[in-house]
């Protein structure tokens, strides 16, 4: 068992009447990648802010890097975590070398880490340029290079890839893979569930400032026994051949419409369906399995 | 050593991206350059009012000067940093910053000097200038009226910088805080001196007169009017003030302790808020 990154207990934080936190319980482990999932307002950012310092919580406990948060030595620890928040703005007449120098300043990392960065997020040719001329997908660049600097071995980064183009958002995942390669913890939150299932070890889904569901992509899917999808398409007008055929299988959910035809079944029926399918070599002309995302994972667990 | 121990270098690096930022913005260049043209004029016109135009001494240039710069500085001062607080949070990177080993203390002392440094450079540039340019012909003795007007000028922009940094920390949002800024220069420059006469006059001075110094006290634009008035004895006369403001408050001692008190009281109440303040 790896050690906690992170480690948060019964944490709450209301603001007025607004329960923004709600007892949350979440341990993250050295070098993992944590997803945590939800709407706007289901408490991300205070979370975030919470396990930073920012925020004092009204009940619970956090520590981390095995410091407790707030506590007389973690202005240390914050020398080996880095943040970048939603949607931050920088100084509009500081160049982006200039704004990287600053914060390399402030974080007391050494400034020759300050170019390579700027090459490594694309951003070389803007470097001299005031901040002010930049568009959103630079600025998160920025915001990402500046995370980035002094090595921190905890990143902590709030709705991340929101402004990149898709190209900045692969190349994005393509930094944190290689920041999970040299054991570098990183928590990211997003309310896009499709970009991040496939990329992330563990998720949790929060809502209303609670955990709802906390888990590998897998184990959350298998947890709620979502049905999968089977889509075919059909030889014109052989909607009930493909209907026939499956007629021994009253648990299979039939739908044809035109030249397509859509099969739902439990995931554990997959097999069954393949080999009925398979027998039917001249009405069906294509079979795509539709595993359920963790979108339908999210709307399950949201809705109710 | 001790986390929570004051780092000079943090500071320092907060100061130097504040002041860089205003150089850059050429807010500088901008203020030192109304100073400058200012302070020609007047020291050119001033005295036009008495039918007579050209230089006619230093000590009328002063006091021409004080009841430019008493509207002027403060209104420039309370600019400069009615946002150093509310706009980092606007802007999302307040959190930023202190999620950095920095201590908000260290924060707003960094956001103090290097406004304050900008401003400095700014009024000595500007007024310095026109000192170069007045200095073949007033002399050691006007050289040093002139600097000391220089330093209290500084010293009155320096008290209403840490009042701006005060709204900054308070204020929600940045239009609130401007709000207040506005407010701030009207109560300050316009309404106190004004409320303090209406009340002298309807009282016949029964009740306020002997409070009356103390309450000019209260006011730093009033600090620095005394500030200049009392060191030039030609302009004393001038005024009306001398004979309600005893003479053994006008040490200029007293009233840079005074001017002290407004600068670093506003910034430690700043500091006990910000520290609260999530």
């Amino acid at each position: 068992m790896n050690r906690s990154a992170i480690d948060v207990r019964g944490v709450a934080k209301r603001f007025g009447e607004v329960h923004a936190v709600d007892g949350v319980d979440l341990a993250v482990r050295e070098g993992e990648l944590f997803g945590l999932i939800g709407h706007n307002g289901a408490g991300k950012s205070t979370l975030f802010k919470m396990m930073l310092g920012l925020l004092t919580p009204d009940r619970g406990s956090l520590e981390v890097l095995g410091e407790p948060v707030g506590g007389a030595r973690f202005r240390e620890t914050r020398r080996r975590i880095a943040y970048l928040p939603e949607n931050v703005v920088f100084y509009d007449n500081l160049s982006g070398h200039e704004t990287l120098r600053f914060f390399a300043e402030l974080k007391g990392a050494d400034p020759r880490e300050c170019q390579p960065l700027l090459v490594k997020l694309g951003l070389e040719a803007a470097a001299q340029r005031p901040v002010r001329g930049y568009s959103k997908g630079m600025r998160q660049r920025l915001g990402f290079a500046q995370a980035l600097l002094g090595s921190p071995q905890l990143l902590f980064l709030d709705e991340p890839t929101i402004g990149l183009d898709p190209e900045g958002i692969r190349e994005f995942y393509r930094i944190l893979a290689e920041l999970k390669a040299q054991g570098v913890t990183v928590l990211l939150s997003s309310h896009h569930l499709a970009e991040i299932q496939e990329r992330v070890d563990r998720l949790a889904l929060m809502r209303l400032g609670r955990i709802q569901a906390l888990g590998t992509v897998q184990a959350l899917r298998e947890e709620l026994r979502l049905p999968l999808r089977i889509e075919v398409s059909l030889r014109p007008e052989t909607g009930e051949h493909l209907r026939r055929a499956l007629a021994p299988f009253p648990d299979f959910e039939v739908r044809v419409d035109g030249a397509r035809g859509t099969i739902v079944c439990a995931r554990g029926r997959k097999m069954a369906v393949l080999v009925a399918l398979t027998a039917l070599p001249d009405t069906v002309t294509d079979i795509r399995v539709r595993e359920p995302s963790l979108e339908d994972v999210f709307l399950g667990y949201t809705e109710h | 050593m001790d986390p929570r121990r004051l780092q000079p270098g943090q500071i320092v690096a907060i100061a130097r991206k504040e002041f860089r930022d205003r150089l850059r913005s050429r807010w500088v260049l901008a203020v030192a350059v109304v100073l400058t043209v200012f302070a020609l004029v007047i020291a050119y016109f001033g005295a036009a009012q008495q039918g007579a135009i050209g230089f006619k001494g230093i000590e009328l240039t002063i006091a021409s000067l004080v009841s430019l710069v008493i509207y002027l500085v403060p209104l420039i001062a309370l600019i400069l940093g009615y946002d150093a607080i509310v706009g980092e949070r606007e802007r999302g990177s307040l959190d930023l910053l202190l999620s950095l080993p920095l201590t908000r203390l260290e924060l707003l002392l960094g956001k103090y000097l290097g406004l304050a440094a900008a401003l400095a450079f700014a009024t000595v540039a500007g007024f310095g200038l026109v000192g170069v340019a007045l200095s073949y012909g007033i002399g050691l003795t006007g050289l040093l009226d002139y600097a000391g007007f220089i330093l209290s000028t500084l010293l009155m922009g320096l008290a209403f910088l840490s009042l701006a940094l005060l709204l900054s920390v308070l204020a929600a949002s940045k239009v609130v805080a401007s709000g207040a800024a506005i407010a701030l220069w009207f109560l300050y420059v316009l309404i106190y001196d004004l409320m303090l006469v209406g009340i002298l006059v309807a009282t016949e001075g029964q009740y306020v007169g002997s409070l009356f110094p103390l309450l000019l006290l209260l006011n730093p634009a009033d600090i620095f009017r005394i500030l200049n008035i009392f060191s030039l004895e030609e302009v004393k006369s001038l005024y009306g003030l001398a004979t309600v403001f005893p003479a053994t408050l006008a040490s200029p001692w007293l009233l840079g302790g005074a001017m002290l008190f407004w600068i670093l009281a506003p910034l430690a109440l700043a500091y006990v808020r910000f520290r609260k303040l999530s």
